[in-house]
């Protein structure tokens, strides 16, 4: 919500207000319009550099302010309205004026559903836009897909190619019409087209064909997600063995078909971001959909074409009734990529990499300019957390607590995103994704070029993580402006806490995989204390070997076999590890000498305690038998004496001792070890907050996903008298190391010296 | 061995150790030059310090190492390598039989590869001061008229061509250093490759643009390196780089990657695509080369990546990294 500024204290008779944030492109001017004429007032309005401006006078100009921030269109964000008083003047009634600096400077919104109104056209015989698949307002619709550069203008959208009919022109023009202004406004006389029939389509995967469509920022593949033939010929196709694919349902009453959705979560499925959401799955859909996990992403339909394909499903009933009876038809909905390369996103593409996936290509003529994945979101603690930030929030800004020079954040390198800084707000790009491949860090290059064009901004500094290889880290150091190396879980933490706006003293608890320490060590379990621009770790997890490096990320038996090293346990492997020769063989090496490289990582932990239970050898995706295990634990509790600590270590190894002797069921054993490792960090940094007379503490790192960590050590600090901070605004995994990457590196130069930072390289 | 005092004694010792390994008119004739009939066309030289640890490995040891490095630099340039010169720091203390038994295996290397050592030195240093023994070896070849490598003459669409099979020193160094033992003994590659260079030259050497040996940092770096001398990409698929199975599975327990390891007896050439299947059928011909694979070929790229083609469809960069091979993973 934004805030009200200087609202005059009696009711004047002319105003000027000012509205910042989100306001243009989004139909404020007709609301503005339609609101003061309504009211009887005269005056004016348009849009300006920094926003609207608007006078009124003439009635009751204070229920007007009210209901200007409480009634905003949809799309609408108010940062601010800034009020004025003035002299009478002369009006002739309350007129739109042009805009002083062409259209939209500020920025651009991020991709909307398709709004109830346009759905109730697109759904009506009589309609001009009925059934038509871009049927789109000024409330609703792609934006940030679409747009090549600032201002929003339909010239400088994906649109440009198609010239408005007449009644499309005239729906633009008019400022009582949901239409005015409306950049990407079409109809089936001059708008896209699409490749084929939504009956066609809906055919194709009622009978378990695997079909591409083309959406708002890329392709999906589709399926039929009762179908287990369909699901598990589309993971065969797509080499995507275990991976957990989202599905699509046709509207809020047919969640249930798929999940067991609480109302919090069906809310956030609905909101106009139309995020996938994760939750307690069903248990009704063919186990390939998900396999081995208690929860299941759902997402509701978004564009024109994912309703049609549900009406026709329908049977394609001319009345409405259908929107929000329960649907049978549940879609497998999953990006259309291969490996780990970036969704794709043109038709071209679509048919060079997708013709041996999908049966069926749907495509249409407006083009995508920039790709944007969906979102994913799931409750932790009874709020929305990202897992992955894309659709409907990029490249909305996040507001910061102050001031200060631009910098671009190039973040890290598997959810790579970037971050660029404009006085006190900080964009972050949408999930970029695994920069070990050559297409993605093209899109990686491309994103950072688009976020500087739209921002209209020239970084004054480039922030980066420390380890040398990160694709993010070379990209950084091409840039040629000075440049700022960001320690990992600082990012990490300085990024939760400045989404908070907090600029310390605090605590910062980071549990994650894999980051390149101080001194090049691998950490992912640090406690550390921020206060400004200045942050110090005070301890850790106790360091485990980790056989592989990055091998020992993907085959938890090598963390396992770390474990019982660091147990001197050895002993215990053949019976542990009977079914993987390597591991015996590493036992064997590790007697004679060998000594891995350590880590204090929370998520080799959590694999390390995987194989020691018995959990898959090897991980198909990352971070599976994590997953599996949370999936598991259904009633965390800790083990008396589970964890040991000292002032700066904190060790788990009684813990894992008992994990070790396999007298748990995976069950009990996942519910020790969530309940210990809760318990163990909580204890941890108490003694911490205790000893630093500290209050505050951010959780942060990739393995506060895991809702059971997340939620269970809130619950334990909180009840223990501490502020505990989550990422709310961002995933806490690395897709929000760019924002921390950017906060820590404005704060190291506003507190530096000019020949400090001249020695920033 | 011991340090400073006796020096004249000490001195007159090692050298004859070295004298008598490397055996030839030149050491014989005892002067502080080694006097050379001028050559003709043009000279190459290059000179390189050897460091190993540990000093004796599975498949050769520092002595033959820094006989082999020091010619397949001046191959690496077309040109047939004529003499050698050696310089030794030893640490005090370093036992004589480990001498002898280097400088036994630099004679037999000079001899073997028909390049004699013709003129050295040697210092004894105090305890501490080195780590056992240092070598530095300097060459010199002659380069004919018609050949002209260089590390920035890739052009897109040149065919990449590898000698044989990746990995192999780096993994039996390290399989020493950390006491590891597999299966299949792994032993270094080591070797001299003028032989196979001199073939190579007589079948397509107009059309050969670029050889290097993929020593430190392996097939990545020189990949890398020349990409960016030649401004140009790669295009390599993985399934064609030519790796041992026990090579690999060694690689993959410790958690490394065979592109970034270190290689002795193994060259990367780049020549024009039209003479690839020749340049290809020469090396195969040579015992040095019969594991020779075209792995790829030169791209446009203004990023200078060298992407390569995995199993699964994804194109990975294979980029260049600052040091070890470090977690990504987070
Ligand atoms: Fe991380
Ligand atoms: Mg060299
Ligand atoms: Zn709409
Ligand atoms: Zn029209």
């Amino acid at each position: 919500m934004g805030r009200v500024v200087a609202v005059p204290s009696q009711a004047s008779q002319r105003l000027r207000v000012r509205v910042r944030g989100a306001v243009q492109g989004v139909g404020f001017r007709p609301f503005v319009y339609g609101l003061a004429t309504r009211m009887d007032l005269s005056g004016f309005v348009r849009n300006d550099a920094s926003g609207v401006l608007l006078e009124a006078q003439g009635g009751d100009v204070q229920r007007f302010l009210e209901r200007l921030s409480r009634d905003a269109p949809p799309l609408a964000r108010i940062d601010a309205i800034e009020v004025e008083e003035l002299p009478l003047g002369e009006d002739f009634g309350f007129l739109i004026l042009e805009s002083v600096a062409g259209k939209s400077q500020t920025r651009i919104t991020p991709d909307a559903a398709v709004c109830r109104s346009c759905l109730d056209e697109l759904f009506d015989p009589a309609s001009r836009f009925y059934l038509y698949p871009f049927v789109t307002c000024t409330h609703c619709g792609p934006r940030y897909a679409l747009s090549r550069r600032l201002p929003y203008d339909r010239a400088q959208t994906s649109m440009a190619p198609f010239a408005m009919c007449p009644e499309c022109a005239r729906d633009y023009r008019d400022p009582r019409n949901r239409r005015f202004h409306a950049e990407p406004i079409a109809c089936p006389t001059c708008g896209p087209r699409l490749s084929h029939a939504p009956k066609e389509i809906a055919a194709a995967l009622i009978s378990g064909l695997i079909v591409a469509v083309k959406g708002v920022g890329g392709f999906h593949l589709m399926c039929d997600a009762r179908n287990a033939g369909a699901v598990e010929e589309l993971r065969r196709r797509k080499q995507r063995d275990a991976k957990p694919f989202a599905v699509m349902v046709a509207n809020p009453a047919s969640v249930g078909k798929a999940a067991r959705a609480a109302p919090q979560e069906l809310d956030l499925l609905q909101s106009v971001t139309r995020p996938i959401v994760l939750m307690e799955s069903a248990g009704a859909l063919p186990r390939a959909v998900a396999p081995g996990l208690g929860r299941i992403g759902v997402m509701l339909p978004y564009t024109p074409l994912h309703h049609l394909i549900f009406h026709e499903a329908a049977g394609a009933p001319k009345d409405q009734a259908w929107r929000d009876s329960p649907q049978e038809l549940i879609l497998v909905a999953t990006s259309a990529n291969l490996g780990g390369d970036p969704l794709v996103k043109d038709n071209d593409e679509a048919q060079a990499q997708l013709a041996s996936i999908a049966d069926l290509i749907v495509t249409h003529d407006r083009e995508i300019v920039t790709r944007v994945d969906d979102s994913v979101l799931s409750l932790v603690g009874g709020a929305p957390a990202f897992l992955r930030r894309a659709r409907g929030f990029a490249p909305e800004p996040i507001e910061l607590a102050s001031d200060g020079p631009c910098v671009i954040a190039a973040g890290a390198h598997l959810k790579a995103t970037l971050t660029v800084t404009r006085g006190r707000e900080a964009f972050v790009s949408q999930h970029i994704g695994d920069l070990s491949g050559a297409a993605t860090t093209r899109f990686y290059r491309e994103t950072a070029a688009k976020l500087l064009d739209l921002l209209d901004v020239a970084p004054e500094y480039v922030a980066c993580d420390l380890h040398p290889d990160y694709y993010s880290t070379r990209w950084a150091e091409g840039q040629g402006a000075p440049l700022i190396r960001v320690q990992h879980h600082c990012a990490h933490l300085a990024g939760v806490l400045a989404e908070h706006r907090i600029e310390g003293p605090a605590l910062g608890l980071a549990l994650d995989g894999h980051g390149f320490g101080d001194a090049g060590q691998s950490w992912g379990g640090e406690l550390m204390r921020f206060e400004g621009a200045t942050w110090r770790r005070l301890g850790g997890l106790s360091p485990l070997p980790a056989p592989g490096g990055d091998h020992a990320a993907r085959e938890p038996w090598r963390m396992g076999v770390g474990a019982l090293a660091k147990l001197g346990r050895l002993d215990a492997a053949e019976r542990l590890f009977a079914g993987e020769p390597r591991a015996i063989e590493m036992k064997g090496l590790i007697e004679k000498g060998y000594a891995p490289p350590v880590t204090s990582s929370m998520g080799r932990l959590f694999d390390a305690a995987a194989a020691l239970l018995g959990f898959s050898s090897g991980q198909r995706y990352e971070a599976q038998a994590a997953m599996e295990m949370e999936a598991l634990a259904a009633v965390p509790c800790a083990m008396e004496g589970g964890f040991e600590m000292t002032e700066v270590e904190l060790d788990f190894g009684p813990l894992l001792a008992a994990l070790a002797d396999r007298k748990f069921t995976p069950q009990e054993g996942s519910e020790l070890f969530h309940g210990t490792i809760v318990e163990g960090c909580a204890a941890f940094i108490l003694r911490a907050a205790e000893a630093q007379r500290l209050d505050i503490v951010a959780l942060g790192g990739g393995c506060l996903m895991n809702r059971i960590l997340a939620e269970g050590l809130t619950r334990r600090l909180q009840a223990a008298g501490l502020r505990v901070l989550l990422a709310r605004r961002l995933p806490p995994n690395d897709g929000g190391i760019s924002f921390g990457q950017a906060v820590v590196a404005r704060s190291f130069v506003q507190s530096r010296t000019a020949e400090e930072l001249a020695l920033c390289v | 061995l011991s340090h400073g005092s006796g020096g004249r004694a000490m001195a007159q010792l090692i050298n004859d150790i070295f004298h008598a390994a490397f055996d030839n008119d030149w050491l014989r004739s005892n002067n502080d030059q080694a006097s050379l009939d001028a050559l003709p066309g043009r000279l190459v030289m290059t000179t390189d310090g050897y460091v190993v640890s540990p000093l004796f490995f599975p498949g050769g040891d520092i002595g033959s190492l820094s006989v082999h490095g020091t010619i397949n630099d001046i191959a690496m340039g077309g040109a047939t390598p004529k003499y050698l010169s050696a310089s030794f720091i030893i640490e005090e203390g370093f036992p004589f039989a480990d001498l002898e038994r280097i400088a036994q295996s630099m004679g037999e290397a000079s001899r073997a590869a028909g390049v004699p050592i013709v003129t050295g030195d040697t210092k004894v240093v105090e305890r501490g001061k080195a780590d056992g023994v240092f070598i530095s070896t300097a060459g010199v070849g002659v380069l004919p008229e018609e050949i002209s490598l260089s590390s920035d003459k890739a052009r897109p669409g040149d065919a990449v061509l590898v000698s044989g099979s990746m990995g192999d020193h780096g993994v039996a160094i390290m399989s020493r250093r950390e006491n590891l033992q597999f299966d299949v003994e792994i032993l270094s590659d080591s070797a001299p490759l003028h032989g196979l260079v001199a073939d190579m030259i007589a079948a397509a050497g107009g059309s050969l643009r670029v050889m290097r040996d993929p020593t430190r940092g392996g097939l990545a770096a020189a990949l890398n390196e020349i990409a960016l001398q030649s401004d140009v990409g790669f295009a390599i698929e993985e399934a064609l780089i030519p790796v041992k199975p026990q090579v690999a599975a060694a690689c993959e327990f410790l958690g490394l990657d065979p592109l970034y390891v270190a290689n002795e007896g193994k060259l990367v050439a780049i020549c024009e695509a039209q003479a690839a299947e020749t340049l290809l059928a020469a090396m195969r011909a040579h015992p040095l080369g019969k594991n020779a694979s075209m792995i790829g070929h030169v791209v446009e790229d203004e990023n200078n990546f060298v992407e390569m083609k995995t199993g699964f469809g994804g194109g990975r960069i294979v980029d260049w990294l600052s040091g070890e091979q470090l977690p990504r993973i987070c």
